[in-house]
């Protein structure tokens, strides 16, 4: 070292140090050093997407699936607004990113320049953190600054603009040691007295429930494990939101299912009724809170999550512990076998939750000649667990049928936008969760609406031939949006219809893809058998019946325990506030 | 929560002297809708590396919380604290306030000022221009009196406020 370099190899040499060995991306002006510089070497590997929003989607389930940081490479204006909603989406998931978008030369900024936009305040709202680097000599420690920021504490996406005189200065680039940093320092360790007094209620609760989320995930693998533990040594029944699917095991007795808007009536029903709630890495989102005053009245509330500003925000909770969900546990675990607590006696909450649970609310039945497209993915589950697939989604029905009927049994198998609930970002997400694991069954749970919102990516797919599978559950319909018009709208069906679709098959087949189309129940499992038996990448395009309606559901405004379980007792028309609530 | 009758408290915040930082912090009060009464900004280091922002803000006890943790999570913040809840500190803001008038207006006014301890920065011989500082209270009540002698504009500072005694918050 010593040499001065190129501002453009500083950022590669920087990625190369940090480890990354996959970047998502899409040339232009504003970045060309940075993709000169990536053509001349072979240690990072560029994955070139058809739209920077996939790009950024890619980036997400490369993350997701693999628990890294995932790097994105897009140019200046359109590029990084385009990237926006990627950026956006990953902010409100926690999902770890560094985001590099080229910028106009440092002397044309703010004269309105061809394809000049203004990166870092665009983004400066939906990313973590951003940074505009004006001096090459700042390019690595920003770049090693930004992966810590990215991957610690809370995880979320960083920005660096880096306009292109700043490519092609020299610098001096040393590899930094640790990083630390002066004023951001994320608490990991839990405060010891409290996890002590969080430990004494589990220990008191006679109707305990562990309400986790994808803080869990984040946290990495163990505190999956931890988790298992903990709902061991205490008995208590666990659910946990859509981010969280995975983080305990499915098919495990103690697992309620997912809670919430769409979740089951067991894991709502014992959240209304638990006497100590023990909220572990997730956010108390109004997709799983319902109506606010009536959410889980007579319980008392823990609350452990690394970010301070979750705590209080819409429920108030008795005890707070701001910490690594993981960490937190670990210590829980410790000081409960250390206390020689052991599982109170949960029968009488087990016989309730017993009690909810014949209700059956993921229940279907098979009426007619159509597909239900709860039994496809039922099928899609059954037929393919053995091999642990990595499932993505879009955003919809299909997704929400996908969290309740779709097992998972470990972290990090689950790539779905929950947050900012985007479309399109299915695809996108498989592929590089395709990338982080070439050799997993990697599938799309889509929708056929949803899948047109980032169709171009099947290019990037036959690029580098990834055996991404997509499923489409095809109703022809937006199928969401359809049903809250037939609730709230008096089903008048506003542009819900996807009128025009495309011949899938014909589709896949202009790309280089296997196409399958599949008519009804009689074809079922002959279609996802041969998707699955074909090596390369497959669209499925699986037609279901039209008018299904996604169930249980907790209607707009509504409380945890007014579930409409099925469609024989959906309520009148909702009033104006319930209408006013998204 | 947000039915709880409203408090106006003062932050201090200490953030990184640094282009966007600003942005930042107003970025987040308008995001999510949170108010500010008054905001200053200056640098405050003897390296140029940190400023020091004061921000009265309104809300009831459980945003003003959220407003401290959202605050103190931005990665440019070093510090916030809130003032009110802290303690005894000083607040003060400074107001240039200009009237113009003659003969009896114009005594009154300066009469007025000298009651304030507000100097004259200015004066033409139809005008003044009063500077007053003081507590917020302080310097509502003076221009309201102003505005019977011949108010014609004002310029204010917003509120800086520092904390009692021998130790820095």
């Amino acid at each position: 070292m010593g040499l001065e370099i190129a501002g453009a190899e500083i950022v590669v040499q920087a990625l190369t140090d940090l480890g990354v060995e996959v970047v998502f991306g899409y040339p232009g002006g504003a970045v060309l050093p940075i993709y000169d510089a990536l053509f001349q070497q072979n240690r990072i590997r560029h994955i070139l997407v058809r739209h920077e929003q996939a790009a950024v989607h890619a980036a997400e389930g490369y993350a997701r699936a693999s628990g890294k940081v995932g790097v994105v490479l897009v140019t200046s204006g359109p590029g990084a607004t385009n990237a926006v909603t990627g950026i956006t989406d990953a902010l409100m998931d926690s999902v770890p990113l560094v985001v590099i978008t080229g910028q106009v030369p440092t002397h044309l900024i703010g004269t309105d320049a061809f394809q000049e936009c203004d990166t870092v305040g665009i983004t400066r709202h939906c990313s973590k953190h951003n940074y505009l680097v004006k001096d090459t000599a700042r390019l690595g420690p920003v770049l090693h600054e930004a992966f810590y920021i990215a991957r610690s504490g809370r995880p979320g996406p960083v920005v660096i603009d880096i306009p292109k005189d700043v490519q092609i200065m020299k610098a001096r680039y040393d590899k930094p040691g640790t990083i630390s940093h002066k004023t951001y320092k994320p608490q990991v360790k839990g405060d010891l007295a409290a996890i002590e007094a969080a430990v004494d209620m589990l220990a008191a609760a006679e109707r305990p429930i562990l309400y986790t989320g994808g803080g869990i995930i984040n946290s990495g693998p163990i505190a999956s494990q931890l988790l298992r533990e903990l709902a061991k040594a205490t008995g208590a029944p666990v659910t946990s939101t859509l981010m969280g699917l995975g983080c305990f095991p499915a098919e495990h007795p103690q697992f309620l299912g997912m809670l919430g808007m769409h979740g089951s009536y067991e894991a709502n029903m014992a959240m209304n009724r638990c006497d100590l709630m023990v909220c572990l890495g997730a956010r108390f989102d109004d997709r799983v809170t319902g109506r606010l005053d009536a959410f889980s009245p007579t319980s008392r509330k823990i609350h452990v999550d690394i970010d301070r500003s979750s705590f209080n925000k819409t429920v108030r909770v008795d005890l707070t512990i701001q910490g690594d969900v993981g960490s937190v546990m670990e210590d829980m675990l410790k000081l409960w076998r250390a206390r020689g607590h052991r599982p109170a006696d949960l029968k009488p909450w087990w016989a309730d939750i017993a009690a909810w649970r014949g209700r059956n609310s993921f229940g279907f039945e098979q009426k007619g000649d159509a597909l239900l497209p709860q039994k496809a993915i039922q099928r899609l589950y059954e037929m393919t667990k053995a091999k642990k697939p990595i499932i993505s989604t879009e955003v919809g029905q299909h997704q929400m049928w996908a969290a309740q009927h779709f097992g998972f049994h470990d972290p990090n198998k689950w790539l779905t936008s929950g947050g900012l609930g985007t479309m399109g970002y299915g695809l996108p997400a498989a592929i590089g969760a395709q990338l982080a694991f070439p050799g997993a069954l990697v599938i799309d749970i889509a929708g056929e609406a949803s899948i047109q919102m980032n169709i171009q990516e099947l290019g990037t797919a036959t690029q580098y031939r990834l055996p991404v599978k997509i499923f489409i559950i095809n109703n022809e319909y937006m199928g969401m949006v359809r049903q809250w018009q037939e609730l709230n709208h008096g089903g008048r069906y506003s542009e819900s219809y996807s009128d025009s679709l495309p011949d899938f098959v014909m589709l896949a087949q202009a790309y280089g893809w296997k196409g399958i189309t599949i008519e009804g129940p009689h074809d079922l499992d002959a279609g996802i058998q041969a998707m699955l038996d074909h090596p390369g990448p497959v669209v499925v395009d699986c037609r279901v019946s039209k008018l299904a309606n996604c169930f249980p559901m907790i209607p707009s405004g509504a409380a945890h325990t007014d579930m409409i379980l099925s469609a024989a007792d959906e309520v009148g028309p909702a009033d104006d506030d319930a209408k006013a609530l998204v | 929560m947000k039915h709880l009758p409203s408090e106006r408290h003062t932050l201090s915040i200490m953030v990184d002297n640094e282009a966007g930082v600003l942005a930042r912090i107003v970025g987040l009060f308008s995001a999510r809708g949170y108010n500010i009464e008054s905001l200053t900004v200056a640098d405050v280091s003897d390296n140029h590396e940190v400023s020091r922002i004061t921000l009265v803000t309104n809300g009831p006890p459980p945003v003003i919380d959220q407003i401290m943790a959202q605050l103190d999570r931005l990665v440019p913040v070093h510090n916030v604290v809130d003032l009110t809840d802290w303690g005894p500190h000083v607040e003060r803001e400074m107001a240039l306030v200009k009237v113009a008038g003659v003969g009896e207006k114009r005594v009154e006014a300066l009469r007025l000022a000298d009651i304030f301890r507000a100097r004259p920065v200015d004066t033409s011989t139809t005008s003044f221009v009063f500077e007053v500082s003081g507590s917020t209270d302080k310097v509502n009540q003076f221009i309201a009196l102003m505005r019977e002698v011949g108010l014609v504009e004002v310029a204010r500072t917003g509120v800086v406020a520092i904390a009692r005694g021998a130790e820095a918050v």
